[in-house]
Order: C-alpha cells, then structure tokens, then sequence
C-alpha cells in the first residue's frame, strides 16, 4: 500500500511537473499579452513530433536541444503574422483564433504522422528502473524532473536577474509605461511568447517519451495547465508552478482510491480556490 | 440613416427571416440540405443567440457554455432512459439540470472578469465531460448514451407525432426556439435588459449608478445557461442519443464562433452564423477526413477577416 501510494505520489509529480512546465509557458503569454494560448498544447505535440522527427538524424540528445528552439522559431512566425495583429483588442479574437490554431495542430501532426501512437525512443540507460523495491524510479523519471527543475530555475533566474527579464516583469504590471520609458514593446512581447513556446516544446519532447506520442498529446494537457494556473492565481508565475505540483499531486493520490474520478478532482480543487480566495492561492488582490 | 428607415429594415429583416424558418421543410430539399440539417441549424442558433444575450449583450466572455448544453442533453436522456419515458419530462429535468449547475457554478465565478471569467468558464465546462465520460454504467462513457429518443406526445385530443416525422419535429423544435427568443428579446427591452447594455459599455460607471453589477451579471448568465440547456435537450431529441463531446470545450469554442461569424452586436447575428456553420460543417465532415483543419481555419479566417461578423458587415455598408 506504502508503495501504491508513493509510486502515485511521484507519478503525480512528474505529471504535474509538465502541467507546471505548460502553464509557465501560457502564464507567461497571458501575463504580459494579455492572450490566453489555447494552441500552447498544439505547439507542445509539434515540439514532440519534431523531436522524433530528428532523433534518427542527431540522436535524443540533439533533438532534446534542437526541438524546443524550433517550436519557438515557429511560435515567434505565428505571433508575427497572425497573434501581433490581435494585441490590444477584445481577448475573445486571441482566444478564438489560437483555438482554431489548436485545431489545425492537432489534425495537420494526424495528418502527418498517423493518429497512432509511435515509439519514441529514449536512450537505453535512462529507461531502467534503478532500484528494485521502487520500480517506478526509472532513470528517465529522475532525469525529467532534474530537467524540468533546472528549466524552472533558469526561467526564475532570466525574469529575476537579466534586463530582459525585468522588462517582462515591468511590462506585466504596466506595459504602457515600460513603453513609454523606451522599451520596444513588440519585440519584448515576441521574445516573450518564444519563451514560452520554447518551455511548451521542451515539455512535448520530454512528455512523448514518457505518454507516448500520439496527436492529442497537447490537448489533453492543456486544460489541467489551466487550472493550475486559476489555483496558483492568475499573474503569479510561482503560483503557476505551485498550482501544477498541486494539481499533479491530487491527481495521483486521488487515482490510489478513486481512479475515475483523477480528472475531476482537480476542477473540485479549482472549485473550493475560487470559493475561498477568488484571485487564487498566490495571486495579488484586484489584479483581475 | 434616420431612426425610421433604421426601424423599418428591422422589422422586414425579421419577417423574412420568420417567413424562412417557417417554410424551411418546403424548399431545404430543393437546396440540398435535409429537414434534420435545419432542425439543427435551428437548435444551434438557440444556442448561439443564448451564449450571445451573455457575450454580445452583457459583454461577458464565456467560453463554457457547453458545459450547459450537454446537461440538458443527458438530463433529457437519462430522463427518458431510466426515469420516465416522456418528452416533456426529460425537457424539464433537462433544462433543470443546467439551471442548477449554472447556479451553483455562477456564484464562484460571478466576481471575475475578463479574460480570467474565460478561464474559469472554460475549465469548469471540464468537470462535466469528465463526469460523462467516466462515469460508464450510467452516461455509456466514451460510447455516448444510446437506445432513447424522442416519443409521441399526446395532448388527449390530437397526438403529435414528433418520433417519426422529422417534419414535425422541426416545428416542434422551431416552437421552442419561437418562444426562447421572444423571452430573450423581450428581456433585453425591458429595463434590465438595457442595464445589461450598460454594464457592458461602462461596468464602473453602471455601478457607480447604483445598480448591482454582479447580481445582473448572475441573472443573465443563469437565462443564458437555461435556454444553452434548452437547447442541449433539443439536440439530444434531435439525435436520440447524447455524444460526450456535447460536453467538451471544443463544442463551447463552436457556439461562440457562430455568434461572432453572425455578429455579436445583433440579435439576429448568432442565427445567421450558427446557419453558415452548421451547414459547412455538414458539408466538410463528409468531403475530408481532416474536417478539424478545415474548422480550425475557418475559425482562424474568421478573427482575421470577419470580426465584426456578417451582420456587422452589413449594418456598417448600409451606415456608410
């Protein structure tokens, strides 16, 4: 039992771990933009598919690194054209247009690589389990959270620490004012939602090798990154991060005693945040 | 335009499109549609015109409203499967059950605006889809809720026999659809309705006035969830079946490009876009399998191209 219940505690973490790592991205765009991404999923199952695109060329590990950047590049091609157009307007056209785009990602990787689910193969050594008594603790699982850790740090550290980072912090609160202080606002936004869509595409190579790699690998993951980001509180990228764990957690704890209902609790959770403390666990007062 | 002119066009756009709802059994088939396809046309813009008295008439961006449809669709199913076998009966626990829910989900959200009101909404729409497609002996799961349907209803001197004839269906349906829209019109006449225009031009201003801005918001988030219920109950008569995917984000995300594609700013808008919808993707679904791009286009097309909907469109060539 001691067993069952860890092996679905840490399962919840790494889930919650790629819940934390989507929502950071989307809470990012949300933030400063203003736009809620619903196509973050569809960018995280083209940096998946990308990967296994490339791992045949360059291997796990240059696809690790190169996937992400090209799901960015992409990103940063569709905010040009067809997001940049939209800032300052009712949020309703951002949120319809990146549903439609969540659409087309979705049918045109089906449409590219088949609705089954492929293998995608992660290097031998990872992929063993490291100790007998706790089977689930394969080398893959270890590396991912490492990974997504160090992920998380570096994002603190270049919104804490660079000059880019503070305008990104700055213009959340109030971009009209980092604007008028000389800050070129349409490049800040752009490199922003690459940011963001770069930690979506690392989250799509790391979860196919962990879920498997089907076209509906993103769209179930955005919904729970919504939550995450309602119970951490809108605007607080810690609480984001907080949200997913939780969120990630529950889910798992939840599937020792009760497996159908894993995929409600976490909207029941959302429920009793909004019912006590409206703006979230960590978000400020009056903000939305 | 003087205001006249402006009243006349009024009028005579809606008595056309009365005179075409009315006739729609007499020529759809000479158009190539199927009186089934205007029967959904019909519900759909139901829906639409629902979601639109919150989005285009209070300005409150719901993004969940199938959450609501889907209700009515199960209530009415579930009803008529296990409780009582009556049309009516599965109608009004139908469109309970999504008044309730929408009660109950309305006081948690009611405080929030903006984009975070469009979150929460679309999450919460979440817990329903779950709860269908988990939940297996009762909702049938991922397979859907089969082996119900709409009955005869007798009324003890003529018996209306809305199971076999699709036609008399259609009319049935267009009744209801009758009636929800003069409530809804004549709501948004009345002195509450102009309240809800305010809040949406100027939300602090309206409550600086005085009124109480959330409690307006609650009131019509409840009628438009009702009548998205009422809706949901006459889609699932309209199939004899109840399909998750009512449930699912995806349908929410359709009902509000149908009431921006019509144009949000008018009444009629949502029935026009809700008819352009329905019937392309009739179309598409059975030309391509990858229908979900062609939809996903059109909605990318639409934000770009037709913000302002048809409706809009027209109103602002004729202004001009």
């Amino acid at each position: 039992m001691t067993q069952l219940i860890l092996y679905n505690v840490f399962n919840g973490l790494i889930i919650g771990a790629f819940y934390a790592l989507m929502a950071l991205g989307l809470s990012l765009i949300l933030n400063l933009s203003g736009v809620i991404n619903f196509a973050h999923g569809g960018f995280l199952a083209i940096g998946a598919y990308l990967a296994f695109f490339l791992i045949p060329f360059i291997g796990f590990w240059g696809a690790l690194v190169v996937a992400p950047v090209l799901t960015a590049v992409f990103g940063l091609i569709i905010e040009r054209l067809l997001i940049r157009p939209l800032y300052g307007r009712d949020p309703l056209y951002s949120l319809l247009l990146t549903f439609g785009l969540a659409f087309m990602f979705e049918d045109g990787t089906r449409f590219i690589w088949g609705p089954q689910t492929l293998p995608f193969s992660i290097p031998q050594w990872l992929s063993s389990p490291l100790s007998g008594q706790y089977f689930f603790l394969t080398g893959y699982r270890l590396f991912m959270v490492a990974l997504v850790s160090l992920a998380v740090i570096v994002l603190f550290v270049v919104l804490g620490r660079t000059r880019l980072g503070m305008r990104i912090r700055a213009g959340t609160l109030d971009l009209e004012t980092v604007s008028v202080l000389g800050v070129n606002v349409r490049i800040l936004r752009s490199l922003n939602f690459g940011l963001g869509i770069y930690m979506a595409g690392l989250a799509g190579v790391l979860a196919a090798g962990m879920l498997g790699l089907q076209p509906t690998i993103g769209s179930e993951l955005i919904m729970p990154s919504f939550v995450a980001i309602i119970i951490g509180g809108l605007g607080s990228l810690p609480g984001t991060l907080v949200g997913g764990l939780l969120i990630g957690v529950a889910s798992g704890v939840t599937t020792v005693f009760f497996p159908s209902a894993s995929e409600a609790v976490i909207y029941v959770m959302m429920g009793l945040v909004l019912l006590v403390r409206p703006r979230g666990l960590f978000g400020e007062e009056g903000r939305f | 335009m003087d205001k006249r002119t402006q009243d006349y066009g009024k009028y005579a756009g809606a008595i056309v499109i009365w005179l075409l709802l009315l006739s729609m059994p007499l020529w759809i088939n000479q158009v190539g549609g199927y009186t089934q396809l205007g029967t959904r046309v019909v519900v759909m813009a139901l829906a639409a015109m629902a979601l639109n008295f919150l989005l285009g008439y209070t300005g409150v961006l719901s993004f969940g409203h199938a959450a609501y449809f889907g209700l009515g669709v199960y209530g009415a199913g579930l009803t008529i499967k296990f409780l009582l076998p009556s049309t009516f009966a599965g109608m009004a626990v139908g469109v309970l059950t999504a008044l309730v829910a929408a009660a109950v989900i309305g006081i948690l959200i009611v405080h929030l605006r903006g984009i975070y009101f469009a979150m929460v909404t679309i999450a919460f729409g979440q817990v329903f889809y779950f709860i269908a497609f988990r939940w297996n002996n009762v909702t049938g799961g991922d397979d859907g809720l089969s082996n119900w349907g709409r009955l005869p209803i007798d009324f003890g001197l003529a018996k209306l026999d809305i199971q076999h004839s699709p036609v008399m269906f259609y009319y049935f349906v267009l009744f209801f659809f009758a009636v929800s829209v003069a409530i809804m019109a004549a709501l948004l006449r009345s002195p509450f309705g102009r309240t809800l225009l305010a809040i949406r031009e100027n939300e602090r201003r309206t409550r600086f006035l005085g009124v109480p801005v959330d409690r307006h918001i609650y009131l019509s988030w409840l009628i438009s969830c009702t009548f998205v219920g009422l809706a949901g109950t006459l889609y699932g008569l309209l199939n004899n079946f109840a399909d998750p995917h009512d449930l699912h984000w995806s349908q929410s995300g359709d009902f509000v490009i149908m009431a921006v594609l019509g144009g949000m700013r008018s009444f009629w808008g949502p029935l026009i876009g809700a008819a352009i919808f329905v019937v392309l993707q009739d179309y598409v679904s059975t030309m391509t399998q990858n229908w979900m791009s062609f939809i996903g286009l059109f909605f990318v097309l639409v934000v770009l191209f037709f913000p302002r909907g048809v409706l809009g469109i027209l109103r602002r060539k004729a202004a001009s």
